[in-house]
């Protein structure tokens, strides 16, 4: 399907401006104009025409050249993060139909798939006038479930909405923790590309320390991560280096305590937090420096079409930023047949504000990463001494949330405290070492005398 | 003990647990240099929070977080409640 060509990334980021706008990594960099000139891909565009193109580099630059390169050229993008398992690979090229795989051979593995390999190069290469676009579908990898990540697909259009409700000042330096392949990391990718100025991203394993130093070195002004990555910058010395505009958090429940923490480092910073997710797209930002979000933002937005509804305590979204849907899994509907993302997110009134209580089911957020209280249970109860076990979170001011056991041993007796207990405290920690990754393994084990179930003999949770 | 021994033996604990080697642990280093990594931390600040019964991230008013051992020593020396300080 042809596109008019205004619509395409590389036609935007033309339309951002001259001057010496800048895409700064640790290892390469690049002038937007001699991205915008050039190409990354040279000989493979060809090959990758029309393709359903996995993109699997390491380095983060290389990543936003060739999405610029992309958009238009292939027929789906999937973004992919380096830390997809390899055994993972297969069926997400499969769910999304891949014909073709650029790398530049540090980035996710993509052994297992079966699709030509185009390198990507670098520095750019002079490269012809692009062909006439064509629809381009961005697929990002969703974060919510166990096992394989959904795909989901988006238009740029929608991918680009937040970005133009809300434009830059002139000439900012744009900088973030994310990584670009992931949705709160793409919205920031994208507002430095159509900004008037430049973009410093962080590469594979840079320390917090270097990336902040050198975020300072380029004088960096609009800075975003998660609470979590804004925690660690806190305990680093070189957060000096630093000394942006505005500081945005998104990706995870923003509290009082990091907000807080966050005025107190850069007093005279503008401050905000924004809502988003991978299937819903960025909701709305808040930049009054007080966690949740008031009250009188549930209804339609006239400005920006988002419109926000609490049913049943969690939130739900429609608007013109959702994803299309899911790519290669019909039987998962994306949107209800009302056209409303039920996000899952709860969301407890305090005053005249909504404020997120968590997640429906009881997953647990840590540091970003989902942990689903029925997989940790699982592991629990397949040991010896535990009768039965229940997870849930713990809010932790370091990694926004934490997971917590409540255990029945079989052995009431081990009830009192004493060596006999800390001796299956220890053995029940270690079996869940051993099966679990260090983030699901319940960082406290309490032992209870009995778990309230509900009539179903399920375990009994808030929100379920 | 003192603050600082209940201190640096959580953070021995939680290192062995997680198979991190600990630098020898003295007020200067800085936290990042330690050896534990930001879920090591996670989980000692929750453990710190059962052990002196209060957690400083979220209790004072104005948070300035700690950058070295020694910071995270007095934040809890300023925060505890006076038994557990005893």
């Amino acid at each position: 399907m042809r596109r008019p060509e205004a619509d395409t990334l590389r036609a935007l980021v033309a339309a951002a401006g001259p001057g010496d706008r800048r895409i700064l990594g640790p290892d390469r960099s690049a002038r937007v104009a001699d991205l915008l000139a050039g190409s990354v891909l040279a000989g493979g565009r060809a090959a990758l025409a029309g393709r359903n193109v996995l993109l699997a580099t390491g380095d983060l630059v290389v990543a936003a050249a060739a999405l610029v390169e992309l958009d238009g050229l292939a027929a789906r993008i999937v973004l992919c993060p380096p830390d997809v398992p390899a055994d993972q690979m297969p069926t997400i090229a499969a769910r999304a139909g891949i014909d073709a795989v650029v790398t530049d051979g540090t980035g996710s593995p993509v052994d297992g798939i079966a699709a030509p390999r185009i390198e990507a190069t670098w520095p750019p290469r002079p490269a012809g006038p692009a062909t006439d676009p064509i629809a381009t579908e961005w697929i990002l990898l969703t974060s919510g479930t166990t096992g394989v990540p959904k795909l989901a697909g988006y238009t740029l259009a929608a991918l680009v909405a937040p970005v133009l409700a809300r434009p830059s000042p002139p000439s900012p330096v744009w900088g973030t923790f994310y990584d670009i392949r992931r949705y709160g990391g793409l919205q920031m990718c994208l507002r430095g590309l159509l900004s008037s100025g430049s973009l410093v991203l962080t590469g594979p394993g840079e320390a917090m320390p270097d990336f902040l130093e050198r975020l300072g070195r380029e004088r960096v002004t609009h800075l975003a991560g998660t609470p979590s990555h804004w925690r660690r910058a806190l305990m680093t010395p070189s957060l000096s280096a630093v000394s942006p505009a505005y500081v945005r958090l998104s990706g995870e429940i923003a509290d009082q305590a990091i907000l807080d923490a966050l005025r107190t480092a850069f007093p005279r910073a503008g401050l905000g937090h924004a809502y988003a997710s991978t299937e819903a797209g960025v909701v709305f930002e808040v930049d009054d420096g007080r966690e949740g979000f008031p009250a009188s933002f549930v209804g339609l937005n006239a400005a920006t079409g988002v419109e926000v509804a609490v049913v049943d305590g969690s939130i739900r979204i429609r608007s013109p930023r959702i994803a299309s849907g899911y790519v290669g899994t019909p039987e998962v509907a994306l949107a209800g047949p009302d056209g409303f993302v039920d996000t899952g997110d709860i969301v407890e009134a305090r005053g005249d504000r909504l404020v997120f209580a968590g997640r429906r089911g009881g997953i647990i957020n840590v540091g970003g990463r989902k942990v689903h209280p029925e997989e940790v249970e699982a592991v629990l109860n397949r040991h010896d001494g535990v009768r039965v076990a229940r997870v849930e979170g713990r809010r932790n001011p370091i990694a926004g949330a934490i997971v917590v056991a409540a255990v029945v041993p079989r052995d009431p007796g081990l009830l009192a405290a004493g060596e006999a207990q800390a001796a299956l405290k220890g053995a029940i920690a270690q079996h869940c070492r051993d099966a679990l990754p260090p983030y699901k393994v319940p960082a406290m084990i309490q032992f209870v005398p009995d778990i309230p179930m509900s009539p179903a003999g399920k375990v009994l949770r808030p929100h379920a | 003990m003192s603050t600082r021994e209940r201190i640096f033996a959580a953070m021995q604990q939680v290192a062995a647990e997680h198979g991190k080697p600990l630098r020898p642990l003295a007020d200067s280093v800085p936290l990042l240099e330690t050896g534990l990594d930001s879920l090591c931390f996670a989980i000692l600040i929750a453990r710190l929070e059962g052990e002196f019964g209060v957690d400083p991230f979220t209790s004072s008013e104005e948070i300035a977080f700690p950058t070295t051992v020694g910071d995270l020593v007095a934040l809890y020396d300023a925060a505890a409640p006076l038994d557990a300080a005893a």
